[in-house]
């Protein structure tokens, strides 16, 4: 196995340019990684052996011709299935979109082609991105790299796990409640969601469209740096999208936290954590301030009632987003006497009973006489947790915490109790209602030899901030993200662990 | 209607118009609107519904509202809100539509309309903004959904935009409420931003009937009555309606809140579904778009580009170009206003001009199926045309004539006239040849005459016109007539 799978991107990016390696050779080495450990990881739904293969190529020629590339050129990446492809399958896990080829693609996937990135194939994740497991998906269920008996977290869990197995240094996960965090801190990755409206949701299939928002997964901070900044910037196609120019990711990054100030939430901190994450999360914080940060304790009083406001507004949204799937213009139809008939034989056999569940409450939240009760109240929430981060940031310049209560957790454990599996996102929930930046980072291991996750959360535009401090961590605490443990997928490039 | 409504009960009535807009492209993507394309060929993955698309708000759909809202003398919202009508069917691509709910853009306006019985002011609630959905063709004998065999849909329809303006329930008759139609789709027509036309489903008008006993404050329960595609189908329609109801009242019946269709062939309303069929649309705040928020530069660039309104034309026609009431109305009502101002500024006089407009070349307009506002004559040509009548050259019945030669194109009045040599003969020495000619050939009539029977002398001018092939001025050769016979 080629040595080359374990580069980050920045790593392949100056080789690339270098002329040390060529594109096709890096792309090569990561099919062929795929290859040799999918069958167990199961992170992808699609690989795109031959486009990967002649983009790569593509890139090479232009670079032999002195033609001009994008940023990333040649950089290998996973793509999460719910971001529309032109011409190339889109499933987003579901039966209903099983064969839909969208004519269109998203501005995610326009904006990854000028960089040059090379598309992998298409990862696996839960169903219409509604699951913290990645087990709600129609077609597969995903492992983690690290105990292959444990999930890899959701819904964003194919291309965390891909990520964290070395089949690209590069990912792109959708986070709505914490669905690219949660995986980053079950992989042992960095994980970013960035500010509601920094990267377009044009042609990302929606599930909550107040709350969705495209974002990277790395082995490193800079990686995830590096690839936001390729997605990011405003999109007339998306009305939610900031106009205002996007922020330099980079320039800071390296400059430490001294005379940063770091809050620490209190409320995260109470109670319901696993000790061997609490360990480690008690000792980055400890780690942040030697290396210079003010550690200041912040409250924000209203985030316990984030998963109960979230689990209104995202299925409220979410039942009107998933009506479009009828039967009538693309994608599953199983007929009927009548038309109404035909949509609802549709959807009883194309969506999974997460999906039903979650669409049977948002209806139920919407419908006359109740919406003041559960959906007008849940955005009163929201209202109140944005305030409370305000005053948050008024005394801090990020805040940290634990991405998640516990590492991952074994296949099934959890299927059979939609609130336990709900209150995994009970740290991350509250940035998506913020609509506020937030960061995975991995911080060390827990007693299983599972990786526990940090959490940097900052204000909305604040991933200058956010990058600089979880890149000043990252290079104290030297994390290394190669999976290891008796039950751990085998190294690549024969390293030892 | 019966006199017993008119003593007994009053209707009150509250109107829902639909006007598809004339923009350039769709109202959340950039589809061209362009009517007669083949099926779904006039669509994109935004007006499809294909997952993961979004709406993009079209400016020029906005300021066609605000327009509609300030002629119709209402506030403009600073921020305006979408929001998402959720129910499913076949021919609304995301099975919801995106609509205004509560906070729509324009509020509270007026409309002031002409009724036999005077100037009526009828309130309006609000004017917002939507997208049309889809059109489903049903396979089958019925031609309805139930019983088809199978149905095809397009697309092309589906995201056009739309305003619908909302009335207060002040309309208290059929009269009343096609008076009101007819002077809102005049509005809409003067500010060009629909065609507007009711048989073609570009404007679209539902009513809100209920009775009551004259005096009593309380509405009675309502009832929707749906498809009127012409302003008489509406006014047969309320008549039907609330004749419909009286009788029930009278029977001792109970009126229920529902939706009917209007029959046009039967001349009957029928039950479409009952208030509890309604569906509950789950109305919330569409999180794909942001609010409206018109500045208010904007809003008065718009305001002071807006066209003379028809209320304003009128007034002017009737104050300031001498037009009797309803004339001045014919003029606005047909989109005449240009074309008369045309041929006042090119010498004609405005109620001769206004004549042919109303008359003769709307006549001919409605003949071939015509809006009189398209008919091929220029306010120049028509001053020409009466200038020719004025000063003798032609007669009303050759004018007429050379009206026509116009209208199919031939040329301009003076050319016309000097090519078919119709120049009205005024000439006394070739006239009188003509008249002695007519006394010899018809001694009898003359004598008649000269015994004292006036009315004779109209069969001699009769012979003298025909003589001269219709271009003797008549009332000349009634001079020379009278000159020779009773001089």
């Amino acid at each position: 196995m080629s040595e080359l799978v374990t580069r980050t991107a920045a790593e392949l990016r100056d080789l690339l340019a270098a002329g040390e390696v060529s594109a096709r050779e890096v792309a090569q080495a990561h099919l062929d990684r795929i290859r040799a450990t999918d069958g167990r990881v199961k992170a992808f739904l699609k690989v795109l052996d031959e486009q990967a293969l002649a983009h790569a190529g593509d890139v090479d020629r232009r670079r032999a011709a002195g033609e001009p590339l994008g940023p990333l050129a040649g950089v290998p990446l996973a793509l999460k299935d719910i971001l529309a492809t032109k011409g190339i399958e889109t499933t987003c896990a579901t039966r209903i979109l099983e064969t839909y080829r969208p004519p269109y693609d998203a501005t995610v996937v326009k904006r990854l082609r000028q960089a040059d990135v090379v598309v992998l194939g298409k990862t696996n994740m839960d169903e219409f991105a509604m699951g913290s497991s990645t087990e709600n998906s129609a077609f597969s269920k995903t492992y983690n790299p690290w105990d292959l008996a444990r999930v890899p977290g959701g819904s964003s869990g194919g291309s965390s796990a891909a990520v964290a197995a070395f089949d690209a240094p590069l990912g792109i996960g959708t986070d709505t409640g914490g669905s690219i965090r949660q995986p980053a801190a079950f992989c042992g990755i960095v994980g970013v969601k960035p500010t509601y409206g920094l990267v377009s949701r044009f042609g990302l299939i929606a599930f909550a469209s107040s709350l969705d928002q495209v974002g990277p997964f790395a082995r490193s901070v800079t990686d995830a740096a590096l690839l936001l900044d390729a997605i990011a910037g405003h999109d007339p196609a998306d009305s939610t999208s900031i106009p205002e120019a996007k922020p330099d990711f980079l320039a800071g990054i390296d400059k430490g936290v001294q005379g940063l100030r770091v809050g620490v939430v209190r409320e995260f901190m109470a109670e319901g954590m696993e000790p061997g994450v609490r360990a480690r999360v008690d000792e980055a914080v400890a780690r942040l301030e030697k290396l210079g940060a003010t550690v200041v304790d912040v409250s924000l009083p209203h985030a316990s009632y984030g998963v109960a406001a979230y689990y209104l507004i995202a299925p409220s949204e979410a039942s009107s987003n998933l009506s479009r799937y009828d039967g009538v213009r693309y994608g599953l139809r199983v007929p009927g006497e009548t038309a109404e008939e035909m949509m609802a034989n549709t959807r009883a056999a194309g969506f999974g009973p997460e999906v039903k569940r979650r669409i049977m409450i948002g209806t139920y939240a919407l419908s006359a006489g109740y919406y003041d009760a559960y959906y007008a109240q849940a955005q009163r929430v929201r209202t109140l947790i944005i305030r409370d981060f305000a005053e948050a940031y008024a005394q801090c310049d990020v805040l940290v915490g634990p991405t998640t209560p516990s590492t991952a957790f074994t296949v099934g454990e959890k299927v059979d109790d939609p609130l336990a599996m709900y209150l995994n996102d009970v740290y991350t929930i509250p940035s998506n209602l913020a609509g506020a930046p937030a960061l995975s980072l991995p911080i060390g291991l827990d007693e299983h030899h599972l990786p526990v996750g940090l959490q940097v959360m900052a204000p909305v535009l604040g991933e200058p901030a956010m990058f600089r401090v979880a890149r000043a961590l990252e290079a104290d605490l030297a994390f290394d993200p190669t999976p290891r443990g008796a039950n751990a997928l085998e190294t690549p490039g024969g390293a030892a662990a | 209607m019966s006199t017993v409504t008119e003593t007994t009960y009053e209707a009150v009535i509250g109107l829902e118009v639909h006007v598809e807009l004339d923009t350039r492209t769709k109202m959340f993507c950039s589809c061209a609107i362009d009517f007669g394309g083949e099926p779904n060929t006039r669509t994109c993955p935004v007006c499809l519904g294909q997952p993961g698309s979004l709406p993009v708000v079209n400016r020029e759909a906005v300021a066609a509202a605000i327009k509609l809202g300030l002629a119709l003398g209402c506030r403009i919202a600073p921020t305006s809100e979408f929001h998402r009508k959720n129910y499913f069917y076949p021919d609304m691509p995301k099975d919801y539509q995106i609509s205004q709910y509560d906070v729509p853009i324009c509020l509270g306006g007026s409309l002031r309309v002409d009724t036999s019985e005077g100037e009526k002011v009828v309130g309006i609630t609000r004017v917002h903004m939507e997208e049309d959905t889809g059109k489903s063709l049903h396979v089958g004998t019925s031609g309805r959904i139930h019983g088809a065999d199978y149905s095809l849909v397009d697309y092309n329809r589906a995201g056009i935009p739309l305003l619908e303006i909302v009335s207060e329930p002040d309309v208290r008759s059929a009269e009343e409420a096609k008076a009101y139609l007819t002077e809102l789709r005049a509005i809409v027509l003067a500010l060009g931003i629909s065609d507007a036309k009711l048989e073609e489903g570009s404007m679209r008008c539902d009513a809100n009937i209920s009775i009551r006993p004259a005096g009593q404050a309380e509405y009675g329960t309502r009832v929707e009555v749906k498809n009127m595609n012409s302003v008489r189908s509406l006014g047969r329609a309320i008549e039907y309606e609330i004749a419909r109801q009286i009788d029930m009242v009278e029977a001792g019946e109970r009126i229920v809140q529902e939706t009917r269709h209007w029959n046009e062939d039967a001349g009957t309303t029928s039950t479409l579904r009952s208030k509890e069929e309604a569906t509950d649309y789950r109305y919330f705040p569409d999180p794909d778009l942001v609010a409206v928020a018109p500045d208010s530069a904007w809003i008065e660039q718009i305001r002071a580009g807006l066209p003379e309104l028809p209320a304003q034309a009128r007034t002017r026609l009737r104050d300031e170009l001498g037009l009797p009431a309803d004339r001045a109305g014919t003029v606005v009502g047909n989109r005449l206003v240009g074309r008369l101002d045309e041929a006042v500024a090119a010498g004609a006089s405005a109620p001769e001009a206004a004549n042919w407009l109303v008359n003769e070349i709307t006549g001919w307009a409605v003949e071939r199926g015509m809006e009189p506002a398209e008919a091929p004559v220029t306010g120049v040509q028509l001053a020409e045309l009466v200038a020719l009548v004025g000063d003798g050259t032609l007669s009303t019945k050759l004018a007429r004539e050379v009206l026509t030669d116009v209208l199919e194109g031939k040329g301009s009045p003076r050319g016309i006239v000097a090519e078919r040599g119709l120049e009205q003969i005024s000439d006394t020495g070739a006239l009188e040849a003509i008249v002695d000619q007519v006394i010899a050939e018809q001694a009898d009539a003359a004598q008649r005459v000269r015994d004292g029977n006036a009315k004779a002398i109209g069969a001699l001018v009769g012979a003298v016109m025909k003589a001269s092939q219709g271009k003797a001025n008549p009332a000349m050769v009634n001079e020379l007539l009278r000159a020779r016979l009773l001089g």
